[in-house]
């Protein structure tokens, strides 16, 4: 087990390193660059005044020089400064990290509990009424486009019943401190977090009734039945255990995606989180503030698949780490 | 004679398919006694395995079971409702497997399940049910049984995990053990441990035990009395060395005559000619016919009747006229 950490941290390292310079050339061969943006909304983009923001920035310097000393503050764990929010990159992604995993955690455990129940209840109940409801609403949910889901969602609760906000994480006006702000985050939360949650539930619904409808035909059940195990307790101790597996998987890879699966929803109700920031980053051409947040959602999914891995451990005991 | 501890009476069992309903056991009766072995023999697809699994209510969908009656120990197992049913699966009847590699859950310690067969039917502590299991693991003969309690099934061999399906089916020691084909994916060696502890437990516990095979030098081992099944019927069935030594049924005969013979050297095996009828497209008349060396017109007409036949019962209207081929009896011998 120490063996492998070691080793498994060793590749880590090695991929975060590789993953980050692939990053910045991949980033260099898009169009413009921070200052033709700036100098564009200023409106006065005479060559000097260019050239003057290109020297500030460092976007002077031949490409190899950048990229060694991008390498240099990537080693250290320098972010760099983004120039145009005129900010250390750190600052900024702490600043929006938060946002974005309480959106995210909000939303991934709704989906993986009651997609989980109801991938379990429609397994139990196979063929019959519960199960076409549950997988007909599971497959209307995995079809409806994100966005549009967002979008009536705050027509109908937001706009038409007004019972929740339309947007944003906090209310503004109010000054809220403790619980009472703790209280208004959770009911600005309550509306992207579905949304996004529904896409989500309907995968792991689908993903549930599949593996356990899978693991109810193999030879071990027919052996809990044959010992008169009560149905409740195959379903739950040897069915459902035996049916994670897959779960696991799907919840790393989907954790992994926590940043492009937030851009759409951070979007459209204007949450302050990292996918808004990555968003708005991309088309300011702020190549410092960009690298950065890939750096760190790479650092997100390598750490993720790690915990994927020691969670099979956990479940499956023929897995072993070596 | 006391009342058997198990009666099937007219047992049917079909499967209502898009081809069609496939009738994959027919007329069926048979009983066991107290402590005795009754083999159930014939080739893959003659329904023995579905008869074994319809003895516990666990015969699959779309498969129906229908009949007069399956009687344990005086209650009818076909008109209980499930709760019921399940109350009696595992405690007063048990089964063990044919693939002792996936028989068990690979995410539960062999100590948990058979503690759980314990916990399931009786109100004792925890700490109680894992004294008893672990006294199982001993009882079966698993070496360093403290050790392999809290072991995962895929670090025992095919022959330990089948003891702990044994030990985990005797938790509660049923009246009757149903074994499918308990050796077929063991090893030799392996097997005949296997079957003599069955047959040790069962002269032990006084367990009736329905030992399901395809395999002859099995049943003459092991069994006391024995019911040759022949696609989804029953064509004979008789006392083991009756029937070993007077087969009446051909295709008792044929089956008696293709076993491999010590000393028989390199010489081809006799076989049965054709094969098993399909399910779907069961001929008129005797299904053996087809098959049968000594058919005649009046073989394909009607199905034969079982009749009384030496302390048996055989199924085949000139089983009263054949004589005794020579090589039946010298199995028997050898």
């Amino acid at each position: 087990m120490a063996r492998y950490l070691r080793r498994t941290i060793a590749q880590i390292a090695f991929v975060i390193i590789g993953i980050a310079i692939i990053n910045f050339f991949l980033l260099r061969l898009a169009p413009g660059d921070a200052a033709q943006v700036m100098a564009g909304e200023a409106g006065s983009a005479t060559p000097e005044y260019m050239a003057a923001l290109r020297k500030q920035f460092g976007l002077d310097q031949p490409l190899y020089v950048q990229f060694f000393s991008y390498l240099k503050n990537v080693l250290t764990l320098n972010l760099g400064y983004s120039f145009r929010q005129g900010m250390p990159v750190s600052d900024l992604i702490l600043q929006r990290l938060p946002a974005t995993l309480l959106l995210m955690g909000t939303s991934i455990a709704f989906a993986v509990s009651i997609g989980g129940m109801l991938g379990l209840l429609a397994a139990r109940q196979a063929g019959k009424l519960a199960d076409t409801l549950i997988s007909a609403l599971a497959l209307l949910f995995y079809a409806t486009p994100v966005f549009w889901i967002g979008v009536m969602l705050v027509v109908v609760f937001s706009v038409l019943l007004d019972w929740l906000p339309v947007g944003g994480m906090a209310s503004v006006e109010a000054g809220l401190t403790g619980l009472a702000y703790a209280a208004d985050v959770g009911r600005h939360l309550i509306l992207p977090a579905t949304t996004l949650g529904l896409f989500y539930l309907a995968i792991y619904t689908r993903l549930m009734r599949a593996s356990m409808l899978e693991v109810y035909g193999q030879d071990f059940v027919r052996t809990a039945r044959a010992k008169g195990v009560r149905p409740r307790r195959i379903a739950v101790r040897h069915v459902l255990r035996n049916a994670l597996l897959p779960i696991v998987t799907t919840l790393g890879v989907q954790l992994g995606s926590i940043l492009g699966g937030a851009i759409l929803v951070e979007t459209v109700f204007a949450w302050p989180g990292l996918g808004r920031l990555a968003f708005e980053a991309l088309f300011q051409r702020d190549l410092n503030l960009l690298l950065g947040i890939l750096f760190c959602s790479s650092v997100v999914v390598v750490l993720v698949n790690l915990a994927v891995d020691l969670a099979y451990t956990a479940l499956d005991p023929r897995i072993e780490l070596s | 004679m006391s009342d058997p501890v198990l009666a099937v009476e007219r047992l049917n069992i079909s499967f209502h398919t898009r081809r069609g309903v496939l009738r994959a056991v027919r007329d069926l009766s048979f009983h066991v006694e107290r402590g005795e072995t009754l083999a159930i023999v014939g080739e893959s697809g003659c329904g023995k395995s579905i008869t074994a699994l319809s003895l516990l209510g666990l015969v699959p969908e779309p498969g129906r079971v229908e009949g007069d009656a399956v009687r344990l120990e005086g209650r009818n197992l076909l008109a209980l409702p499930e709760a019921k049913l399940r109350r009696l699966r595992g405690a007063r009847i048990a089964m063990i497997f044919q693939e002792p590699m996936t028989a068990l859950n690979p995410v539960l310690t062999v100590g948990e399940q058979i503690m759980e067969a314990i916990l399931e039917h009786e109100k004792v502590s925890r700490a109680a049910a894992r004294d008893r299991a672990l006294a199982l693991l001993e009882r079966v003969r698993i070496p360093d049984a403290k050790r392999r309690f809290s072991d995962y099934p895929h670090r025992l061999s095919g022959g330990m995990r089948q003891r702990v399906v044994i030990a985990m089916a005797l938790a509660l020691s049923p009246a009757v053990l149903v074994a499918d084909e308990p050796t077929t994916a063991l090893d030799v060696t392996i097997q005949a441990q296997i079957l003599e502890l069955i047959d040790e437990l069962k002269r032990e516990n006084g367990t009736a035990v329905v030992l399901i095979t395809h395999d002859l030098g099995v049943v003459a081992e092991h069994s006391d009395r024995v019911l040759v099944m022949y696609a989804g019927r029953k064509v004979e069935a008789r006392a083991t060395a009756d029937l070993f030594a007077r087969p009446l049924h051909p295709y008792t005969r044929g089956l008696i005559a293709a076993r491999p013979q010590p000393g028989g050297g390199r010489a081809r095996l006799a076989e049965i000619p054709g094969t098993v009828p399909s399910l779907f497209a069961m001929p008129a008349g005797c299904a053996f016919a087809p098959r049968c060396a000594v058919a005649e017109p009046a073989c394909g007409v009607a199905v034969p009747p079982l009749m009384p036949a030496e302390d048996g019962a055989v199924a085949c209207i000139r089983a009263g006229e054949i004589h005794v081929p020579e090589p039946a009896r010298e199995a028997l011998r050898a």
